[in-house]
């Protein structure tokens, strides 16, 4: 019997579980993709919000601010890319400026500190290629930048090697209340008995809710559509730039990744399918026009890949993370939208006291690993290092990707690694091999080999991402025969 | 460190004839630096033939022609370091290079020349809508999983782009056995050689959509469809005409980009419409003492023009090292009205090394018949009737040195005016 299974991998279900491997307590996470970080927590915009924008007083505001504390500290101790590196609000005319001291005095009263109003020059001075028409900025420093799939990785690896099980490509299909405190969480790979279950199912947390019996609620998706641009552009801005917001949305951004490209979006159109990724030619003129109006010469023809991520939306528009008084030991941390990536260390935290609250006996391990497995990064090391990880492993002398310069080391280490990468996008994840400007036209077929001879598999067994998405279709002559065979009966 | 006289970087067609070039001028001390575990570049993968009719004047497959220039390599002894790829070059000529067997290396050398040939342009850079499932796959990339690797990457096929490595894969999975459903161009004409539309689409009923696009690509794990739209003139797809065709695999054969990490590490100058360094009369880059020739420097559709260009670079780059500096008095070449690019950009007409030059363009667009002009400010250099002008096939014209040299031209442009069309109005 497990004490406790979480439902959904992605940066929420993540940093609960590591948080709570601190604790000794057996833990299983349950996740229906074939990786973790596969839902919404790799299609986002990435930045660990200040915390000017969510309403005072709110879920979303509280934590916002207190996860955005905690990042500095857990992207060091996890060795996740992590830049406080400042977001700018722009205003363009009179209405937006007046707007700024709206969000400015919003921003005070949710604690963000420093925050201030910068005017016309100083903001040209900072960001030459604005708008011209940029009147004034809401300047707030302790906006920062992550890598969200690493750190959602980063998280996963640690708990695992702290004991946290993973079932991967193990959706939950039901849960049977046994009794108090007792549950039976099933799917198609097996059932688990447990004594809790917290719901960070993301877009699907209200059907898990419902599952159980516990309170019901509604999460709507809510669409954002992104385009990438090449590295060589990755100077155009230094902040991230956003609009002054509406009543929906945070509105379209042109912002750095902690990685170095510049990205614009996203746009906001709620939707019916939470499965809908697709980006749509309607969103890409949208959010072109949005990223315009921050920065008018954006490098159209040097765009290298388009995404599209859903925000899931509750009826109650805030973050809903509670015990539920109807099933005793089941927790909702559902609604998780913007800023659930900047809060997921803080929720992490509450999800810890309310398990604490409702009777859960949490001793601290004494052999509680705090690092996760070293990690290279080839592209970022000066010669004299290079020179000595190739004498020590000669696979990092063979470069895979030429574009994000990952050797074969670096994959083979992401296979291996703790959660251990089993498709070509979770090496691509784990590595940045094929997120280049060649999107792995030159890469993937050397990850497909490599994966092959790590897993032991036949490369047509091989995904892109998880079962259905096979890479390859056949050996070759291996259609002339049915060819053959249909023409007869012609 | 080690110095060298001479390094060059990736062991293609361009790399090794440059390579043998320069040994055969009297470079003694030359390194070849080549990424993969063989010789040869895109040549090794292009099984189909058609390579050599300049060169050679017979019809070779890719690893024949490749073969021919590695023999000869081999015996005149170039020194050559296989699974070996540069990852930083400087201005002046260092170069860091790394290999699983010889670790990190880094390397001094007097002259350089670039050949690190070109990459295929990916989804994302044209947008196409819809998910990103798996069975998107750049031509290259599918011939590289079918002729190297022996698998197959789809079944039924749609294939986006007219380009020459789309054509003989239409062919090639077509042979295996595979179902090519269509082609479709955007643009109102094929952006491959005639030859490859006859011989990889006509002879095997595929049609060539031309004004179509992919406007979406459905399926979330495998790719399960796209849906394709004619477009108008301004290549905006018409929504009326929109349809799904269904199919596992789509095929992008959307045009190539040369290779320039390296070269924009050294701050070499590069042209933004051919996307490959500005290189003079002997393929020298803007940084003397570095050379580039073949597909870094422009897209070849012929790998008999790479060879030409290589052979010139390597005599160039050994012209350098024995101290030959030119007089660096250029001739700005230009492209005027219906010529997209030409190459060299640069000429410094005393120090032509032979008694020609070659020049290297491509038109904006098709036409049947049209006059090359070539100019310099004084006035008409020479005219030229030139028949079935497409921007795909690659525009050579040779002009000797007496008609540049001793004139003191600043300019030369080259255009092209169109005949037996009324442009009267
Ligand atoms: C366009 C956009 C921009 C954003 N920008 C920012 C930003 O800049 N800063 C910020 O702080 N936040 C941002 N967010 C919000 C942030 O991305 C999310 O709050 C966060 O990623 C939510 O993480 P999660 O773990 O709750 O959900 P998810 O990452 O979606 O994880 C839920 C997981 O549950 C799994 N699951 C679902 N059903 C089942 C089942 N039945 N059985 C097993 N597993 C299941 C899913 O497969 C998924 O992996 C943005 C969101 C969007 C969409
Ligand atoms: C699919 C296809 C079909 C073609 N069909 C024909 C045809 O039918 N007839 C014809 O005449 N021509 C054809 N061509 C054109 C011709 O093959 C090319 O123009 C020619 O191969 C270009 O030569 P290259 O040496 O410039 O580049 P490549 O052949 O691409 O060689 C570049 C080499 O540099 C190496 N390299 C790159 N970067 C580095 C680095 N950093 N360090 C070390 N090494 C590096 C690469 O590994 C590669 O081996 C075809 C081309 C393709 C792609």
């Amino acid at each position: 019997m497990e004490d406790i299974v979480i439902i959904g991998a992605g940066v929420t279900g993540c940093s609960i579980a590591r948080e709570l491997s601190r604790y000794d307590i057996n833990i299983t996470l349950v996740e229906k993709e074939e990786d973790v970080a596969c839902g919404t927590s790799k299609a986002n915009s990435a930045v660990v919000h200040a915390g000017f924008d969510a309403t005072p007083g709110t879920w979303k505001a509280k934590l916002n601010v207190a996860g955005n504390k905690l990042y500095p500290a857990l992207c060091e101790e996890l060795d996740v890319p992590f830049k406080m590196n400042g977001s700018l609000v722009v205003a363009v005319n009179e209405e937006e400026v007046n707007a700024l001291d709206e969000l400015l005095k919003k921003g005070k009263m949710n604690g963000v500190n420093p925050l201030r109003i910068i005017g016309k020059d100083e903001l040209h001075a900072l960001e030459p290629n604005l708008n011209p028409d940029a009147r004034a900025a809401l300047d707030a420093p302790t906006g920062g930048l992550v890598c969200p799939y690493e750190l959602t990785i980063a998280l996963a690896e640690n708990a695992n090697q702290n004991g946290v099980k993973f079932w991967l490509n193990a959706p939950v299909t039901d849960i049977e209340v046994m009794g108090d405190y007792c549950f039976l969480v099933k799917t198609p790979k097996g059932n688990i008995k447990t004594k809790y279950v917290i719901n960070a199912a993301g877009l699907f947390a209200d059907e898990i809710s419902k599952m159980a019996g516990a309170e019901e609620y509604t999460i709507t998706p809510r669409k954002g559509e992104y385009l990438i641009f090449d590295k060589q552009f990755g100077n155009m801005v230094k902040k991230a730039i956003f609009p002054t917001p509406t009543k929906i949305s945070k509105g379209i951004l042109v912002c750095p990744t902690v990685d170095g490209n510049i990205f614009i979006g996203p746009n906001s159109n709620d939707i019916e399918d939470k499965y809908d990724t697709s980006v749509n030619a309607a969103g890409i003129e949208e959010i072109i026009t949005g990223g315009r109006k921050l920065v008018p010469n954006l490098p159209l023809k040097n765009v290298i890949t388009s995404f599209a991520g859903l925000r899931a939306v509750s009826n109650t528009n805030d973050f809903i993370i509670e015990a539920s008084k109807l099933v005793k030991g089941f927790i909702n941390v559902g609604g998780i939208q913007s800023p659930g990536l900047t809060s997921a260390p803080a929720i992490a935290l509450m999800v810890k006291d309310i398990l604490q609250d409702a009777g859960l006996d949490l001793k601290k391990k004494k052999d509680f690993i705090p690092h996760r497995p070293k990690k290279y990064r080839f592209r970022e090391l000066g010669s004299e290092e290079r020179r000595k990880l190739i004498e020590q492993n000669s696979a990092f002398g063979h470069v895979i990707c030429r574009c994000e310069t990952v050797t074969e080391a670096e994959i083979i280490d992401a296979i291996r690694r703790p959660v251990g990468a089993r498709s070509i996008d979770a090496v691509k994840r784990r590595t940045r091999a094929g997120m280049g400007r060649c999107q792995g036209g030159f890469c993937s077929p050397r990850v497909l080999e490599i994966l092959t001879k790590e897993l032991g598999a036949d490369p047509l067994e091989i995904t892109k991402k998880g079962p259905g998405s096979n890479m390859l279709v056949g050996r070759i002559k291996e259609f002339l025969q049915d060819e053959g065979g249909d023409q007869n009966d012609n | 460190m080690i110095t060298k006289e001479l390094v060059i970087i990736g062991g293609g067609p361009a790399g090794l004839a440059a390579a043998i070039e320069a040994k055969k001028h009297g470079a003694k001390d030359i390194l070849l630096i080549e990424r993969d575990s063989g010789l040869g570049g895109i040549l090794q993968q292009c099984i189909h033939n058609g390579f050599g009719l300049h060169v050679f004047k017979e019809e070779l497959t890719g690893p024949e022609y490749a073969d021919r220039f590695i023999k000869e390599l081999e015996e005149i002894g170039i020194e050559v370091l296989l699974d070996t790829m540069v990852i930083d070059l400087t201005e002046d000529k260092q170069i860091i290079a790394v290999s699983h067997k010889k670790g990190l290396l880094q390397i001094k050398a007097d002259a350089v020349i670039l050949t690190m040939g070109c990459r295929e342009r990916t989804r994302g850079a044209i947008n196409i809508p819809g998910y990103r499932p798996a069975g998107i796959f750049t031509a290259g990339t599918a011939q590289r999983f079918v002729n190297i690797e022996g698998y197959m990457p789809g079944k039924e096929i749609v294939i986006l782009g007219s380009g020459d490595i789309g054509l003989i894969m239409a062919r090639r999975f077509t042979l295996e056995g595979a179902k090519v459903k269509c082609v479709a161009e955007i643009m109102p004409y094929s952006n491959g050689l005639t030859r490859n539309i006859v011989q990889c689409l006509e002879d095997f009923d595929i049609p060539l959509l031309l004004s179509h696009t992919v406007t979406y690509i459905h399926g979330r794990n495998r790719v399960e469809g796209v849906t394709i739209a004619q477009v108008d003139d301004k290549l905006n797809p018409i929504p009326s005409t929109e349809k799904f065709i269904s199919c596992d695999t789509l095929l992008l054969s959307v045009g190539l980009i040369p290779e320039n990490e390296l070269s924009k590490m050294a701050d070499i100058q590069i042209d933004n419409v051919t996307g490959g360094p500005v290189v003079n009369q002997r393929m020298e880059t803007s940084v003397p003492g570095i050379f580039a020739c073949g597909n870094v420097v422009h897209v070849h559709d012929l790998v008999d023009f790479v060879t030409m260009e290589s052979r010139l670079a390597g005599r160039g780059a050994v012209n350098y090292l024995k101290n030959k500096m030119p007089q660096q008095k250029f001739i700005k070449v230009s492209p005027g009205s219906d010529i997209r690019y030409v190459v060299p950009q640069l000429i410094d007409a005393e120090n032509i090394l032979d008694e020609k030059q070659n020049f290297f363009m491509r038109s904006t667009r098709p036409m049947e018949k049209a006059r090359l002009f070539i100019e310099s400010e004084d006035g008409l250099i020479r005219a030229k009737v030139l028949q079935h002008i497409k921007p795909s096939e690659m525009i050579n014209i040779e002009l000797k040195k007496e008609e540049l040299a001793n004139k003191d031209i600043k300019t030369l442009k080259f255009s092209l005016q169109e005949e037996g069309v009324d442009n009267g109005n």
